[in-house]
């Protein structure tokens, strides 16, 4: 049986998981050793502690959606360098390196997909492309996502992981969040509904647009979420950070977030939601 | 830096200072030497030419980041005859690294918002070096959505290193604060003109930046990271941040080249901070002029215009911008 007993697409078989390569690991959550058989069973979550791993696009795909019912839109859309932007690589050279690890040709998946027989607007990101990080080619897919579901009358259902914007684009990354943002708008002009889910970590201008903007917004357990990393932080008010900073525990006591949700239970709670939300 | 200078001021200052003694040694010796003054006015102006003219990004940053460098309320003292600064997003506090008011220029009534960095030390606490906290961005909607019932424009002055990184900024909603901010300035049903007249940080220049017209002083910067930042993930060294300043395109040269911005404000030759007034003198015109042009636009072209102008915002290949959303099956 693979993740929580519904079968593996193809795709899904062929896409490495970000869990190291071995029979065993440690884990994270606990440090109790894993086999990772039994984790990748489990929907990549710690059987023990409840630990949540990172999981592939395809594969949070395959766990949420009717089985066979996801279609990919815009597939082709790739990013180029068109600010000829090099650190110690350049950033084309990263591109390719990005799309050879991960198999994918962006950070996120678009399209439309069935849950509980409802047909949705899904995106879904993938944090082993380049961090997540949204440059061009995100905000386009995220963007031309929401103004379908607009067109169609779909409600959207957007999984977010991602470190924020992408550098390598400067202010062009910058501005797909004033994009995707004023997508929104439209969306809820038009009485449609978006649930947006957050994984670990959903940080920076991700957060900053897109990702905050559910009408109902859930996070798996653990996960980072935040406009800025802990680490700058830190470094900004020279103090300690609270224990449990930023996790989504601590948003849920803010106020900033509807519900937490395991892996598991996670497919069945958005079906119950757009019950409530698709007539 | 010395005396508020940059390095690359040196020879500016040292003949201006040149020319000073010269006039005040003419004053008290009653010594004519106005060949001599003029003919170093002259080097100066040539000086001024060469080394603002090859400026690097970084040394833009730097003047950008000046700290004589006009800040909203010096512009806000030149430009406008009138200025009532409205406080609170009514949740949390006033935040004073962003605030706003009524304003009238040239005898347009606007709603005026933008960042204030602090001169000094005690005021720099006050406003908390420009970085705006949620409740920031959250009076500045306020005070758009007033303008909206007003049927007045919007103008946002932005001047931020970023919003602020901090524990209270997190648990009240940055992220949140700032997402909102794009999702309705989108659809505010008034012409929004924003300049960005020194820092333009990231998200938190952004958060009041969705515009109709989006104007840049000659030396300011937009960027979506410090280029201290960018230089320690990416290089992994802050000291690499001059490289990064060129790698991440973002003097108003580069934005509008990219279609960033739409208009450069000329800035004094030296810099703004070298003549405030010239350099407000040129924001006023350049915003009284957009501000007629825009104020003749219906508003449901403008808002339509405003949500194509960011729409087209990015760079890739691939499908066609025109073949939307075709389908290909993939499972």
């Amino acid at each position: 049986m693979s993740l929580f007993g519904r079968k593996k697409s193809p795709a899904a078989q062929t896409k490495k998981s970000n869990i190291p390569d071995g029979l065993w690991i440690k884990c994270k959550g606990c440090n109790d050793t894993l086999y990772t058989k039994k984790l990748d069973e489990n929907g990549k979550v710690c059987p023990k502690c409840g630990f949540h791993y990172p999981l592939r696009a395809f594969e949070r795909i395959d766990i949420t959606v009717d089985k066979g019912t996801f279609e990919e839109i815009n597939a082709g859309l790739r990013s180029i360098d068109s600010l000829d932007f090099f650190d110690s690589k350049k950033y084309e050279h990263r591109i390719k390196q990005a799309e050879e690890k991960t198999k994918m040709k962006e950070a996120v998946i678009t399209g439309t997909a069935q849950i509980e027989k409802i047909k949705i607007a899904l995106g879904v990101m993938d944090f082993s492309f380049m961090g997540g990080s949204m440059g061009s080619v995100v905000g386009e897919k995220i963007t031309r996502l929401i103004e379908f579901a607009a067109d169609e009358d779909l409600p959207v259902v957007i999984f977010s992981t991602s470190g924020g914007a992408r550098m390598q684009e400067s202010t062009l990354s910058l501005m797909q969040m004033a994009k995707t943002s004023a997508a929104l708008a439209r969306l809820s002009e038009k009485g449609l509904f978006y649930i947006s889910v957050l994984a670990d970590p959903t940080t920076g201008g991700t957060t900053a647009s897109f990702a905050s903007l559910g009408d109902i917004i859930i996070a798996e357990p653990g996960a980072l979420i935040g406009f800025a990393g802990p680490r700058v932080i830190k470094q900004t008010i020279q103090q300690e950070l609270p224990s449990g900073f930023q996790r989504s525990e601590f948003l849920l006591e803010h106020g900033l977030i509807d519900i937490i949700v395991k892996r598991e239970d996670l497919r069945k709670t958005i079906a119950s939601i757009l019950k409530f939300a698709v007539k | 830096m010395n005396g508020g200078g940059l390095d690359f001021e040196k020879p500016i200052l040292e003949l201006e200072r040149k020319i000073s003694d010269l006039r005040k040694f003419s004053a008290e010796e009653k010594i004519d030497v106005s060949e001599e003054i003029k003919s170093l006015q002259n080097k100066l102006k040539k000086i001024k030419d060469e080394v603002f003219c090859g400026l690097s990004a970084s040394q833009r940053v730097q003047i950008a980041r000046h700290p004589k460098r006009p800040y909203f309320m010096d512009y806000a003292d030149r430009i406008f005859s009138f200025f009532l600064e409205l406080h609170g997003d009514r949740r949390f506090s006033d935040d004073k690294a962003l605030i706003g008011g009524l304003a009238e220029i040239d005898s347009v009534k606007i709603m005026a918002i933008g960042h204030q960095k602090g001169r000094d030390t005690k005021e720099n606490l006050l406003r908390n070096f420009g970085c705006a906290h949620p409740e920031g961005y959250r009076k500045a909607l306020r005070l758009m959505k007033i303008a909206e019932k007003m049927k007045i424009p919007v103008v946002s002055f932005i001047d931020t290193p970023g919003a602020y990184p901090g524990i209270g900024a997190e648990e009240r909603g940055q992220a949140e604060a700032i997402a909102v901010n794009l999702r309705e300035m989108s659809l505010v049903q008034v012409p929004i003109i924003c300049v960005i007249i020194g820092e333009g940080g990231s998200g938190g220049a952004l958060g009041i930046g969705i515009g109709d017209k989006i104007l840049i002083l000659q030396n300011a910067y937009y960027s979506v990271i410090s280029p201290e930042g960018c230089a320690a993930i990416l290089w992994k060294d802050r000291a690499k941040a001059k490289v990064a300043a060129e790698a991440l395109r973002l003097t108003a040269g580069d934005l509008i080249k990219i279609g960033i911005v739409d208009e450069i404000v000329a800035e004094p030759s030296g810099g703004a901070h070298r003549d405030a007034g010239e350099a407000a003198d040129n924001l006023k015109k350049a915003l009284v002029k957009n501000l007629k042009e825009l104020q003749k636009i219906p508003v449901s072209t403008l808002v339509r215009n405003r949500y194509n102008k960011f729409r087209k915002m990015g760079a890739y290949e691939g499908e066609e911008n025109g073949s939307k959303n075709k389908k290909s099956k993939n499972q």
